[in-house]
């Protein structure tokens, strides 16, 4: 079975190493690269050396580079427009939510409060994010709020 | 001068295999245009011969059969969509199995194994994207949608497309027409 390659650029230490955990427990072998901030993690996607990954989880408040600004700057750039990003983010404001699909995000996920609850809205991320790649779906309409 | 020709695909297909395969000297059968059942056990030569002369067709053997059968069962799955309703269709599972030949378990369990999804979200996936792409179009309103991808109503669609999308209907029409909006 293929390798699905997973980013996630978020400045919390400990929601990074949740992430990890609860991606490892997905039946979907997968291989994930942890940033700090939005600046490293557009330099790591332009560096000519990178496989681009097939998701790309963006923390909303990030120093240096936030969500909102790598969103832009991965929808604008011809190498990294076709992406599917997902926004991780402790904010439930509906205007939060709006503006990102509005500028191009494809998932946006509220962080739960609980381990198990992490555990299975990443495994539904992972497998409709399967679907996706392995199908004919329209990846242009791919919008899902968890 | 030119000659238009028309074709099927499934029968050329079998036609060349049938032809290909006799000359090869295999014992075999063809249950559908995308399987050969050969009776004997191919040795490496045999095997090569026999992919050297199907390439010339582009015809390519598919070395993990569980993924071709997954894709099979898409193609199946998306004629199946696509057919008319109006007189009622055959349940997917019955569906499924006569056209390719298996029983319903095997083809469910297989695509589940490799696609980490069971036939019926895939199914729910394929027909919200459908929905998805009616609503940008913005030229049948959501009654028609609901009609033509065989929903019981509106209401129904709309609780399928919340729960496929964490969206309504109507908020995923708006935001799509912001976004190419913003895009313009």
């Amino acid at each position: 079975m293929e390798i699905m390659k997973v980013v996630l650029a978020d400045d919390d230490a400990d929601d990074r190493l949740l992430f990890q955990e609860a991606i490892e427990e997905v039946k979907i072998n997968t291989h994930l690269t942890l940033f700090k901030d939005g600046e490293s993690l557009i330099k790591y996607l332009l560096d000519r050396d990178t496989t681009l990954p097939e998701i790309v989880f963006l923390d909303l408040k990030m120093p240096k580079k936030d969500g909102f600004q790598c969103l832009e700057t991965i929808r604008s750039h011809s190498k990294l427009k076709d992406l599917v990003v997902a926004i991780y983010s402790t904010s439930s404001s509906e205007e939060d939510i709006e503006q990102t699909f509005i500028k191009g995000a494809n998932i946006y996920i509220n962080k739960p409060n609980r381990f198990k609850d992490l555990k299975q809205l990443i495994a539904k991320v992972m497998k409709i994010n399967w679907q996706y790649h392995t199908s004919a779906l329209n990846k242009d309409n791919f919008l899902l709020r968890i | 001068m030119t000659l238009n020709i028309a074709y099927e695909y499934d029968k050329v297909v079998k036609q060349i295999l049938h032809e290909k395969l006799t000359e090869l000297g295999l014992d075999f059968h063809l249950p559908n245009s995308s399987e050969i059942s050969i009776n004997s056990h191919l040795d490496k030569q045999q095997e090569d011969k026999l992919k050297k002369t199907l390439s010339k067709y582009a015809i390519e053997i598919i070395e993990n059969p569980k993924v071709a059968l997954v894709n099979t069962i898409k193609s199946s799955i998306n004629q199946w969509i696509a057919m008319d309703a109006v007189n009622g269709k055959e349940n997917i599972s019955d569906y499924l199995s006569k056209q390719l030949n298996y029983s319903y378990s095997h083809l469910s369990q297989t695509f589940s194994e490799v696609t980490h999804t069971s036939i019926e979200s895939f199914i729910i996936l394929k027909k919200i994207d459908l929905a998805k792409n009616l609503l940008i179009e913005n030229t049948l309103t959501l009654t028609e949608i609901a009609y033509r991808l065989d929903y019981s109503g509106v209401a129904h669609l709309s609780r399928q497309f919340k729960k496929s999308t964490g969206l309504t209907p109507s908020s995923f029409q708006a935001i799509m027409a912001k976004r190419q909006k913003q895009s313009q």
